[in-house]
């Protein structure tokens, strides 16, 4: 039986690794890529501490999450994707007409 | 599951994140956190909740990562030169920085309660388990969650449709002759 | 414990070996069986010098294609696209292949076989989740198709591969709906349950197969399937007439050959598919677990390991003939357009699915549970 600090060990890693992704790369959609993984660690810290605490509210709640990253995931892409049409990069270090 | 599985779980799909991170080429980058997917869909069905990794890998791997994939294809990525714009200072402590929080999780993850591994009840990560709980507890969560995703697909098609009359620049890839 | 992991590798050896085998008889089907259909001589001048005219048998050409074939295949030099990512480019046939592949551990193609005081299941991988693997195992599959077209440096293999990604994700809709509709009907997701509820018969003499209480799913799921796995109606993303070859214009060689299997071993899955929902998997009608229990009264005894052979024999049968008739549909109708093909599975087969999702939904509770 892996103890359930491991599992939470994993995803601080993953989660570190997502913040690392959005703070280094400038393509956008490697950054929407490195919050799947944020959304990912987050996912295995919920199923692992349910799987501790013995009850199925976990996975319930990984259940919506995924849900919700799919429908962001669609709507964010869609957003890029109006954004490459009018300014023909995505590049974020390009994309900075609302800075003062 | 056991020990060894476990760490070669956790090795592959630390492995794979970093490849999502580190690499050039956003369809590798994308193969990458397909990897990091499927490491963590096993990991969900060694933790016992069998139909939620399964969900995990028809869903995300199987559906969401395509949608990124076309979408990159739509925007003829290529390969980035010079990951974080070339400047050492923000890649520097941009490293610095997530090496901090990775630090801080473990501190303060390592004392949190985590439960005692009690025995799981039996048909634990069933569908049948699943399902109960979803339709009796989180029913309203539910139904709004179909909600969501009905606002997300009109959204989205709204957002990504071309303006009427637009000139299409160099974005999908040139149509066959005899366009159909 | 040894016994059990040999076991085990025996039996997914065995699979693994069946599949191959039948995709090689399955490439005989298209050359021979087509032109049967188009009335006409198939591939008949592969020829192991001499080999059946001197021996006196009249028609040994169709071993000599099956053979001929692969060989052909595997020796063609392997050619890499100038600019194409080489990394990807080796990677996509085998990414194509790969989940078609293991997706054949969980079907089930015998009893159980009890031989020296064990009893085998036969059956690769028994997953108590097995249709949900199949769906997991059936999502993966878009990735090689996709990359192999991306990784080609070459437009119209792009479109090819844009156009088969889009298709195969469509179609999984309709696929699992078909699926939901038969683990509503029989309350589990584990194939070899499903296989067994299919036993035993009703009134007296119809063998109580999937078809009957499912039929509607069945249609669905051969025309999903069949555009999943992009045969002929649903074959735009590489038809030959139109885009070249679509997705592996560029493929050469060895994995020129692993598309070409891919194709095959769909085939076969579909097939296999088929036959365990709807078809009874192993079931030869009136047989059960001790002899056959004929319609009239007439009871014959057999042994254990004779009933576990007919059984395994039936699987093989019905898969055969569920890959012939794909392989008939093939030759006959021609192919859908885009829009067409489209249209057909968002507009038709997916409310078709969910219509029936709720009538069956109806007709289980109404019949209070499962069967």
């Amino acid at each position: 039986m892996v103890p359930t600090g491991y599992y939470m060990a994993l995803s601080a890693a993953l989660f570190a690794i997502g913040v690392a992704g959005v703070v280094l790369r400038r393509n956008v959609i490697v950054m929407f890529m490195s919050i799947e993984l944020m959304l990912n660690a987050v996912n295995l810290a919920f199923v692992a501490l349910g799987r501790g605490f013995g009850t199925a509210d976990g996975q319930v709640i990984v259940f919506f999450v995924i849900t919700v990253a799919a429908a962001e995931a669609a709507v964010g892409l869609a957003i890029m994707l109006a954004i490459f049409r009018s300014r023909e990069t995505i590049n974020a270090d390009e994309l900075n007409l609302m800075r003062w | 599951m056991p020990l060894w599985l476990f760490g070669f779980l956790a090795a592959l799909s630390i492995v794979s994140a970093l490849g999502v991170i580190l690499q050039a080429n956003p369809v590798h980058s994308l193969l990458a956190l397909v990897m990091t997917l499927l490491a963590v869909a096993v990991l969900f069905i060694g933790l016992g909740a069998v139909t939620l990794g399964f969900i995990q890998a028809i869903v995300y791997a199987g559906a969401i990562m395509i949608l990124f994939l076309f979408v990159i294809w739509l925007l003829n990525l290529q390969a980035e030169a010079g990951i974080a714009g070339g400047r050492l200072a923000r890649r520097f402590f941009g490293a610095i920085a997530a090496a901090a929080l990775m630090g801080e999780l473990f501190a303060i993850l390592s004392r949190a309660p985590s439960g005692g591994n009690l025995e799981a009840p039996a048909g634990y990560g069933s569908i049948h388990n699943l399902a109960m709980l979803l339709f009796s507890d989180y029913l309203v969560a539910f139904e709004v969650t179909s909600l969501l995703l009905l606002a997300a697909v009109v959204g989205s098609i709204a957002l990504a449709r071309r303006p009427a009359g637009a000139r299409d620049g160099a974005v999908a890839p040139p149509r066959a002759a005899g366009s159909r | 414990m040894l016994i059990e992991l040999l076991i085990a590798a025996i039996k997914v050896i065995a699979v693994l070996v069946t599949v191959l085998s039948l995709a090689v008889v399955l490439l005989w089907f298209e050359r021979k069986g087509s032109a049967l259909i188009h009335d006409r001589i198939g591939a008949n001048r592969a020829a192991i010098t001499g080999l059946g005219a001197r021996m006196g048998i009249p028609n040994l050409g169709f071993i000599n294609t099956a053979l001929a074939d692969p060989i052909k295949m595997f020796t063609k030099e392997d050619i890499v696209p100038e600019g194409a990512d080489h990394f990807l480019h080796t990677l996509a046939p085998f990414l194509a292949l790969f989940p078609v592949l293991i997706t054949f551990a969980v079907i089930p193609f015998g009893d159980t076989l009890k031989v020296g005081g064990m009893s085998i299941n036969l059956q690769a991988a028994d997953l108590n989740v097995g249709l949900l693997y199949i769906l997991a195992t059936i999502g993966i599959g878009v990735y090689g198709i996709a990359l192999g077209g991306w990784a080609s440096n070459n437009r119209w293999a792009l479109l090819g591969a844009i156009r088969a990604s889009a298709q195969m994700i469509s179609y999984e809709l309709p696929l699992g709906l078909a699926i939901i509709a038969v683990v509503m009907t029989y309350g589990t997701l584990d194939l070899q349950v499903i296989v067994r509820g299919q036993g035993g018969v009703w009134f007296g003499w119809l063998p109580r197969w999937g078809v009957m209480l499912q039929p509607v799913a069945f249609i669905l799921l051969m025309t999903a399937g069949m555009a999943e796995s992009k045969r002929v109606p649903f074959d735009l993303p590489e038809s030959e007439s139109e885009l070249i070859a679509g997705y592996f214009t560029e493929y050469s060689g060895g994995k020129q050959a692993a598309f070409m299997l891919t194709d095959f071993a769909e085939v076969i899955l579909v097939a296999a598919l088929v036959t365990t929902l709807f078809f009874g998997g192993w079931q030869v009608p009136y047989l059960y677990p001790d002899g056959f229990h004929l319609p009239g009264g007439a009871f014959l005894a057999l042994p254990n390991a004779a009933v576990a052979i007919f059984g395994v024999i039936a699987f093989m049968i019905k898969l055969v003939a569920f890959c012939w008739l794909q392989t008939l549909i093939r030759f006959t109708l021609p192919r859908f357009r885009y829009d067409q093909l489209m249209r057909l599975g968002w507009k038709g087969l997916v409310p078709l699915g969910l219509l029936n999702v709720l009538a069956t939904a109806f007709v289980v509770v109404a019949f209070g549970g499962p069967h």
